[in-house]
């Protein structure tokens, strides 16, 4: 192998990290923002003329989101071999069919999205709601195969190693389908699957309740916050109990993973859970301990063992306090999120018959506002909690990250230049939508002309005037 | 026709579509970059939005196709090809980033200095990132590609080579022509005959030029590389020739100002050309290092990898055909023909 420097290898895995990160949740208005939108149409369509300006003005959003989305989806692929050629060199066949079958579901959802965009008055209405379903279907399929393929680092599965009498390795008999349904993938699918509609429903729903702090409490708001908390909701409700299950094959797959997320030193039964806690030279400090939970939790009952990291060799355990916080973090947003959608829901029935209503309370509707970027906080730290509690490996006990780097230098700066890119791409994105919103209150109309030239009437106008006649002026 | 071998032609399928349907949308932002000042060029902006804006996103993932395949399918080559084309992969990823971003930015910006500012990005990548994909082909046409096996792939004479040149500068040329053309016939279609005139003239001056730099890259592709030079000279020609006569018949309808059929026409010369660049280098992968029998993947992926383009015929193919059969409709068109009155 080539020798790659601790730094390069640092920088790489630092832009997968961004790339992805920022990814992710353009992925999640991918996945789950065509359901919501498929809402309010079909409501729309059925008379309810508030539900079909939000189906127009959302099409727009997804608009920006998309694109934006599916030029940071392609930096991603050219990423897998531009930064680690060891991974795609070695296991591009093995892993590669849920990729291909992932390029399908984006293929599709591309197409649709296009259709769906310009099919606005132009194709029937019923045909024209139903051109979501599709990109729906795409968002599951997508999210399988894109999952799929991480389950697999975590859980390798569909091939043998064998190890020649040089010392150099093989890879043979290769079983895509076995690789594709490796251990891990339903768990990890239905994890990030739910999370892309709580993160899509609670960034929604903010938007709606932000506006309702700044008084705009007509019906539209009301009806955009009241579907986007109700799809945040289910997700809320259902997801403790997918990640419940997903923890508990940790125990039996990634029993390291499973030790860090704990900061569970050594194994031991009646294992306490840590709540807080850091580790410093092998002890753990300024910790709440809770004892049996964990094994309770992990394992099914108190008296079962949780593992502790001193299973493997140090050079083999993950750095446990970023993995241990950052699931801290996602368990404790979870929870929160879930207690949030329980007391909205209970109160609501409460209120019902009675003039008291919730949506003019500042203090839920502050509440409502954190829970979007708390949404994409927890999933934010629980694909870290994921993925650095696999190292040091690539390939969980087969691969490890530092052998499937780039050997090319240079990495410091394409990771630079991306990290520009992808901030001033953020600060874009979210001033183009806010102007949007903006227009849309000031205009009443759905349909932003774009400014491409000066309106023939007027030579010499100010940018601002250009923009709000356009071209249809 | 070994498994493998059919893997790579379904692989270059992929190729030739995103050349195609890419390429027009690339070109059209070639002549967004093009179309002058705000005054004179929004009309013209206005037409290159409503032709490629619901068929951009589909065209793109094209090249997401023919990555996947190529590292499941072929993936020792694929690891060597990137690496060793580290840098302009580099400026392809950043191309198209601004290119998408500044495409979706613009259509909804607010004031005209915005939509300039986003639409010069998506303009300007539009240039960039076929340039370097020419190059990233022009590299691999000329052997200048090998296998990593431990060794350090050269970062930067790997694809600066006179074949990459040729490559970079071919590709803007006959993205530009296409799309031009492309443009003309939208433009016809929307019942704005000045604006497909204007297009129509831009794709017979591109479309001249691409076939000038085509004669004169013989010369640099002779020397520079064998492999192609042979394949293109023999098992190939026919694929130039039809390249060739279809390129002309394109030209001689763009005078008549017959866009629809000129379309055609142009359509053909770029996939046969694509396709004869295909057919010289085969059974190469990498030209001169990799052949398509030593690089390929597990015989069990490979397979999965047809049933995967047997799904992928019946579900995001007939969906593809219905998106372009509505966007070729007059009725999908006619937003298109109002917007000009006030550029």
């Amino acid at each position: 192998m080539l020798a790659v420097s601790a730094s390069q290898l640092l920088a790489a895995r630092d832009q997968m990290a961004l790339s992805l990160g920022f990814h992710i949740v353009l992925s999640c208005f991918g996945v789950a923002f065509p359901t919501l939108i498929y809402i309010v149409h079909r409501r729309g369509l059925r008379g309810d003329a508030d539900a079909l300006l939000l189906a127009k003005r959302w099409s727009k959003v997804a608009a920006v989101l998309f694109a934006v989305g599916a030029v940071s989806g392609t930096v991603l692929s050219f990423e897998m071999g531009l930064l680690w050629p060891g991974l795609m060199s070695r296991f591009g066949d093995v892993v590669g069919l849920p990729f291909a079958l992932e390029g399908i579901a984006f293929f599709v959802e591309a197409i649709f999205l296009g259709i769906y965009l310009y099919g606005w008055n132009k194709l029937p209405p019923k045909v024209h709601l139903r051109t979501l379903v599709p990109m729906m279907a795409a968002g599951v399929v997508g999210t399988f195969c894109v999952v799929a393929v991480n389950a697999w680092m975590n859980s390798p599965s569909g091939f043998h190693l064998v190890t020649a009498a040089d010392g150099t390795q093989r890879i043979t008999d290769v079983q895509p389908l076995t690789a594709m349904f490796n251990n891990a993938v339903w768990t990890e699918f239905l994890h990030m699957f739910v999370a892309a509609y709580m993160v899509v429903g609670f960034l929604a729903a903010a938007v709606y309740a932000s506006g309702m702090l700044k008084g705009r409490r007509d019906r539209v708001h009301r009806l955009g916050f009241t579907v986007a908390f109700a799809v945040a909701s289910v997700g809320a409700l259902v997801q403790p109990l997918i990640g419940h299950i997903a923890g508990m094959r940790l125990a039996e797959h990634q029993p390291v993973k499973l030790a860090a997320m704990e900061l569970a030193t050594t194994t031991e039964k009646n294992a306490p859970l840590r709540i807080g806690g850091i580790l410093i030279d092998g002890t753990v400090r300024a910790v709440i301990e809770i004892p049996g939970i964990s094994s309770l939790l992990a394992r099914g009952w108190f008296d079962r063992p949780v593992p502790g990291l001193d299973q493997v060799p140090k050079a083999d355990q993950p750095p446990a306090n970023v993995v241990h916080n950052s699931f801290q973090i996602m368990v404790g947003i979870g929870t929160a999120l879930l207690l949030f959608a329980v007391f909205f829901w209970w109160r609501r029935r409460r209120n019902r018959g009675t003039d008291r209503d919730l949506l003019t309370s500042r203090r839920f509707l502050r509440l409502a506002v954190i829970a979007g970027p708390l949404a994409v906080i927890a999933l934010e730290s629980g694909w870290t909690t994921t993925e650095v509690g696999r190292q040091p490996w690539i390939v969980q006990g087969v691969l490890r990250v530092k052998d499937a780097v780039t050997p090319n230098g240079g990495i410091w700066f394409s990771f630079t230049v991306i990290a520009i890119v992808y901030a001033g791409l953020a600060t874009i994105t979210s001033r183009v939508l806010r102007s949007m919103s903006r227009r849309w209150r000031e205009n009443g109309e759905v349909d932003l002309p774009t400014p491409y030239g000066p309106p023939s009437d007027d030579p010499n106008p100010s940018g601002r005037a250009a923009g709000r006649r356009g071209v249809h002026a | 026709m070994s498994l493998a071998a059919l893997c790579a032609a379904l692989m270059f399928f992929g190729v030739v579509a995103y050349a195609i349907f890419a390429g027009a949308d690339f070109g059209s932002g070639v002549w967004d970059l093009l179309a002058g000042d705000a005054e004179t060029g929004g009309a013209r902006r206005h037409q290159i939005d409503r032709s490629i804006g619901p068929v951009w996103e589909a065209n793109h993932v094209w090249l997401i196709y023919v990555l996947v395949f190529m590292w499941t399918a072929f993936p020792r080559a694929f690891a060597a090809m990137i690496t060793t084309l580290f840098v302009p992969w580099l400026f392809v990823g950043l191309g198209i980033v601004l290119r998408g971003s500044g495409f979706a930015f613009r259509k909804f910006a607010e004031t005209l200095r915005q939509a300039r500012f986003y639409g010069a990005a998506f303009a300007a990548s539009s240039v960039i990132t076929p340039f370097f994909l020419g190059m990233i082909a022009g590299a691999i046409a000329s052997g200048r590609v090998h296998l990593l096996d431990g060794r350090h792939p050269d970062l930067l004479t790997s694809w600066t080579g006179p074949t990459s040149w040729v490559g970079g500068v071919l590709a803007v040329l006959t993205c530009s022509f296409l799309a031009a053309t492309f443009l003309a016939a939208d433009s016809h279609r929307a019942g704005d005959q000045e604006m497909a005139n204007y297009f129509g003239r831009r794709a017979l001056v591109s479309g001249v030029l691409s076939g000038a730099v085509a004669m004169i890259a013989i010369a640099p592709i002779e020397s520079d590389a064998h492999t192609l030079a042979d394949g293109l000279q023999g098992k190939a020609a026919p694929f130039v020739a039809i390249s060739a006569v279809a390129g002309l018949f394109a030209l001689w309808r763009l005078r008549a100002q017959r866009y629809a059929r000129a379309r055609v026409g142009a359509v053909i010369a770029v996939a046969a050309v694509v396709i004869g660049w295909g057919v010289a280098q085969y059974p190469d992968v990498l030209v001169d290092h990799a052949e398509i029998g030593d690089v390929a993947g597990a015989r069990s992926t490979l397979y999965g990898l047809l049933i995967v383009f047997a799904i992928a015929a019946v579900t995001a193919v007939p969906a593809m055909v219905w998106l372009f059969v509505l966007v070729n409709r007059r009725d999908w068109a006619d937003d298109a023909h109002r917007a000009p009155s006030a550029g």
